[in-house]
Parts: structure tokens; C-alpha cells; sequence
């Protein structure tokens, strides 16, 4: 009995260890994001001073009025918006590709999902030079739809609505298409609502991936009027280096969306990076 | 006749882009690296003249190409093992406890790998400021001097390398943790009654159960540090002196900013080769594993 009870007191004692030590390693993980968010809130003096006081002692709004009045961050995120939304109509592309691949037979199937696969282990740095000059070539440099276009579709989406929507019993859409309901009725009104759980999934990794997007953003918009957050922020840190709260206020509107989308689907996007363990 | 058609009208959209944004454009690179072409060639085409593996043999001669694949080698040799040891350790840690509290640290963990790489090296690049950032604060209250973190050539590589692990560990800590949902509970309960500790049910029961998982992830983080750009682009710029500048960085410089397009296919050519010939290594190493 005694020897049970001291190894439960042990067992106690080495989780309450390991607790302390990951809150530790958790504190430290996030606190660059806590200093970028304190640091938005204060006076430039203040944010430069040292030794740095860790909360504001004159707290301001005027970084984030900046962003939005004098310098054109509003534009920047329309612009970001857009671009999440033509990455939702990819979206849909990809879901209907899946349906193909998962229930249709048809000619070509096979080498067609092939290249689906293949492109998964396409390095962008790869393509990003010839891609900069097809989209040259269709006259799409500097518009909003090219910088989109690049990373519409993913071949490990497709991969992934296609083993979700496999699951989905033949006989269902079978009866779709006997009360007479159009093929895209069937996709629309069977299928999609089917697939929500990876839909989901789906919706909240395009969105976080459109929102964040760098390189191509950078690459095709050479015109201001088509910057997107991120790029308006990189080039914050060659203008502005020496005002470090209005920097920090700029990556706050960046990141605080993401962290709010996160909080709410946190199941989602876990379970989104899950899958990509699946590869 | 309907019916026939319809599988390709739900996949050609989808094909149309696959093909045209990823698998043409290697085409398209494999052609140009062997011409000169350039920005001029936005003015005339005629411009563009076929110059055979020239760019190659020049590449090949380029110190800064050289000092690009050596940075990129350096970070994914010290990189591979400090993200997956760090992600792995912290995953273990994690599944310790199922307790909500321990449920609620993992956002934590999970937060740097969903967020924009720009805004994380943009608040790095104040933690990390000579004058007035935070570390070099921290570290005069035990007297060391001030600390050049992203102005010194070794130490620059250090720092732009740390952020990449900190926001790098996220990801995998979630795909070592749905690994350990698969490891058996019968194992570790019969192992416990033969009297092993902890520790030897970690290392002789979990880590072996988990080496397609820590496998899976050395590929795709070795894949990710020959590819790394994002922190080095906004942190350092490549700098100082090349000393960040890696692979993608230098095709990137060439590409983009010296419109050498040329060129910098050629490069992009090589990186390929390079990550397609780890990727079958790794993948051969796997199998010989397998057969074992």
C-alpha cells in the first residue's frame, strides 16, 4: 500500500513538474506577441527608451490611426480581403476536383491525379520566376487576380477532398440524379453539405494562407494600390526603422485576425495541421 | 453524353491552374535557364538568345551561389535536429497529461506557425535591436555588453535560424501529437507493470511507435530550411555581407531585384535537383529502415 501511495505522490509530483516547465516554454512562446501587442500602445519615446517599461505608461491609439489615415493600410486590407476571397473561389475548384477524382471513372483519371500528387513536391521557388513571367505573358503582373492566381490550387487540397468525399455512398447521389437534380445540384446540394467536415478545415487553412501570403503579394504588385498587409508591413520595416510602435501596430492588425480566427476554429486548424501529417 | 462529360467540367478549372501555375512553369524554367534573357526581353524578344549551360558553368563559378548553398546547408543541418528534437520533446510533454490545463498550453505552442512570417520577424527584428531591444536589455542585467544579433556574420545566422525554429516547432508539435493518439495504451500499461519508469516507456515503446511520424518530419523540415526565405528576407535582408543569404534568397536577389531571369532559372534548376535528390535519399534510408 505504501509503496502505491509514494509512486502516485511521485507521478503527482513529476506532472505538476512538467506543468510548470511547459506554462514556462508557453509563456516564452508567446510572448513576442504580447510585446508586439504592449508595444503598439505606446509612444514612440517610449517604445525606444531602456531600459523598456513592459506596459505602456502613456498608452495611445495614434499608431493605429497612422496606419489607417496617413498611411494606406485600409487599402492594404481591402486588398488582403480579395485576395482571401478569390482564394475561397480556388476553394471551390478544388472540392469539385476532389468529387471528380473520388467519384467519377473517366478518361485520363489516373495521370491527372498524378500531376495532382506530383505538384505537392514542386518547391516555389522553383516556379516562381517562370511564373512571373507567364502571368507577364497573360498581362495579369500588378493585378489583384494574379497575385491570387499562383497559389489558387493546391494539389494537397485536391488530395484531401478526394479521400474525404470517397466516403460519401454512391447511392445517395445516385437517387439525387433519379428525382432529376442536375450534376452541379447533386455537387451543391448533396456533396458539399456532406463534406462539411473538411470543408471547414479547408476554409479556415485558405483563409489563414491568403491572409498571410508574402511572396507573391511581393513578386506581382509592384503598384502601391495593390499592396497587400504583408507587404505594407515589410516595407515598413525599410522605411520606418526607427519607430518601432507603429511598426508594432502594423503587425498587430496583421496577426490579430488570425489570432481571433484561431481562438474560434482552433479544432479546424488543428485538425488541418493534423492531416498535413498525412502527406 | 451529359454524363461523360461532366467529370472533366468538375476538374478541369482545377486541372487548368494546376498545370499551367505548377508543372509548366518547370518546363518554362528548364528553357530559359539556357538562354540570357533578362528584363529586356519585356522590350524585344529577340533580345533573349539561346546560350546553352552557360549560365550553368557560371553558377557554378559564383561565390555568392556557393556561399547561398553553403548558409542554406548550414541552417538545415543545425535546423533539422533543433526542430524535430524541440517539437518532439515538447509533444511528449503535451500527451504527459490529458488534464485541461495542459490541453490549454498547446494553443500556445500552436500560435507562431498560423501567423504571418512578416509581422513575427518584424516584432523579432525589435526584440533583437542593438540599441534598444528587449534581449540585449535582458542580458546587461547580468553584465554581458551589448550584442550585435542580426549585425554580426555568425551570430546573424543564429538569430534569423532561431525564429524559424521557434515558429517552426508548432506545426509538428500537432502531428507528433495526433502520432501519439495512435500509440497503444495496452503497451504502455503492460510496461508499467513490468516496473518501467517513465523514461523507459518514452524511449523504448513511444519514440520507436513514432517513427513514421518523426521521419515524416524530418522530410518536410529539411524540405522547409532548403526553402527558407521569409525570416532572413525581412530580418536581415541576406545580410551582413551574404552571411543570411540563403538559397532562395539568392535566387530571389537575382531574379527579382538584377532581373537576370536567366540566371536565376539555372539556380532554381539546381535548388530542384538538390531537394529532389534528399528527398529520395531520406526516402531510401526510410525503406532500407522498413526492410530491417
Amino acid at each position: 500500500m505504501t509503496t502505491d501511495r509514494t509512486h502516485a505522490k511521485r507521478r503527482r509530483a513529476l506532472t505538476v513538474t512538467i506543468g510548470i516547465a511547459l506554462g514556462i516554454g508557453a509563456l516564452i512562446t508567446a510572448f513576442p506577441f504580447l510585446w508586439m501587442l504592449t508595444t503598439a500602445f505606446k509612444p514612440q519615446r517610449e517604445s525606444v527608451t531602456f531600459p523598456p517599461t513592459i506596459l505602456p505608461q502613456a498608452p495611445t491609439l495614434e499608431w493605429f490611426q497612422m496606419l489607417f489615415t496617413e498611411l494606406d493600410f485600409g487599402r492594404y486590407l481591402v486588398n488582403t480581403i480579395l485576395v482571401v476571397l478569390i482564394g475561397f473561389i480556388g476553394l471551390m475548384f478544388m472540392a469539385m476536383a476532389g468529387y471528380a477524382f473520388a467519384k467519377f471513372d473517366f478518361r485520363g483519371r489516373k495521370w491527372m491525379f498524378f500531376l495532382v500528387l506530383a505538384t505537392m513536391m514542386i518547391p516555389i521557388q522553383v516556379t516562381m520566376i517562370p511564373t512571373y513571367l507567364i502571368l507577364n505573358g497573360m498581362k495579369l503582373t500588378n493585378t489583384l487576380l494574379g497575385i491570387a492566381l499562383p497559389t489558387l490550387v493546391s494539389g494537397f487540397a485536391i488530395f484531401l477532398f478526394r479521400q474525404f468525399m470517397t466516403t460519401i455512398p454512391t447511392e445517395m447521389l445516385e437517387a439525387a440524379r433519379l428525382d432529376g437534380a442536375g450534376e452541379f445540384r447533386t455537387f451543391w446540394q448533396i456533396v458539399l453539405p456532406m463534406s462539411k467536415p473538411i470543408l471547414a478545415v479547408q476554409i479556415v487553412l485558405t483563409f489563414i494562407s491568403g491572409w498571410n501570403s508574402f511572396l507573391w503579394p511581393l513578386i506581382i504588385a509592384s503598384d502601391q494600390k495593390l499592396y497587400t498587409l504583408s507587404v505594407g508591413l515589410a516595407l515598413l520595416n525599410q522605411q520606418l526603422a526607427v519607430n518601432p510602435s507603429l511598426q508594432m501596430a502594423a503587425a498587430s492588425v496583421m496577426v490579430i485576425p488570425i489570432l481571433i480566427v484561431f481562438i474560434v476554429f482552433q479544432r479546424y486548424v488543428i485538425q488541418g495541421f493534423a492531416l498535413s501529417g498525412l502527406k | 453524353m451529359r454524363n461523360r462529360l461532366t467529370p472533366y467540367l468538375f476538374v478541369s478549372p482545377a486541372m487548368l491552374l494546376l498545370i499551367t501555375f505548377g508543372i509548366f512553369p518547370i518546363l518554362v524554367a528548364a528553357v530559359i535557364s539556357t538562354t540570357n534573357m533578362n528584363i529586356s526581353a519585356f522590350a524585344d524578344w529577340n533580345n533573349v538568345e539561346f546560350i546553352g549551360i552557360d549560365n550553368y558553368t557560371k553558377l557554378f563559378a559564383d561565390p555568392d551561389f556557393w556561399q547561398a548553398i553553403g548558409n542554406t546547408g548550414l541552417f538545415a543541418v543545425f535546423g533539422v535536429p533543433a526542430i524535430v528534437i524541440l517539437s518532439l520533446g515538447v509533444a511528449l510533454l503535451l500527451n504527459h497529461s490529458q488534464s485541461r490545463f495542459f490541453r490549454s498550453l498547446r494553443a500556445f505552442y500552436f500560435i507562431p506557425a498560423i501567423t504571418a512570417i512578416v509581422a513575427i520577424s518584424l516584432v523579432w527584428g525589435y526584440l533583437y535591436n542593438t540599441q534598444f531591444g528587449l534581449l540585449n536589455y535582458l542580458f546587461s542585467l547580468v553584465g554581458v555588453p551589448q550584442v550585435q544579433w542580426l549585425s554580426d556574420p555568425i551570430l546573424a545566422k543564429f538569430s534569423v535560424a532561431l525564429v524559424a525554429v521557434w515558429r517552426g516547432t508548432g506545426l509538428n508539435i500537432i502531428i507528433f501529437l495526433a502520432a501519439l493518439q495512435g500509440v497503444p495504451k495496452e503497451y504502455l500499461e503492460a510496461a508499467s507493470l513490468d516496473g518501467a519508469g517513465e523514461w523507459k516507456k518514452t524511449f523504448s515503446i513511444v519514440i520507436p511507435l513514432m517513427r513514421f511520424a518523426i521521419f515524416f518530419v524530418s522530410v518536410t523540415t529539411t524540405i522547409a530550411w532548403l526553402q527558407f526565405f521569409d525570416e532572413p528576407f525581412v530580418l536581415t535582408d541576406g545580410g551582413p555581407l551574404g552571411a543570411t543569404t540563403s538559397a532562395s534568397i539568392f535566387l530571389y536577389k537575382e531574379g527579382f531585384r538584377l532581373n537576370q531571369f536567366g540566371y536565376a532559372s539555372a539556380g532554381s534548376i539546381v535548388l530542384f535537383a538538390i531537394i529532389a535528390v534528399i528527398t529520395l535519399i531520406q526516402l531510401r534510408v526510410r525503406r532500407a529502415d522498413d526492410d530491417y
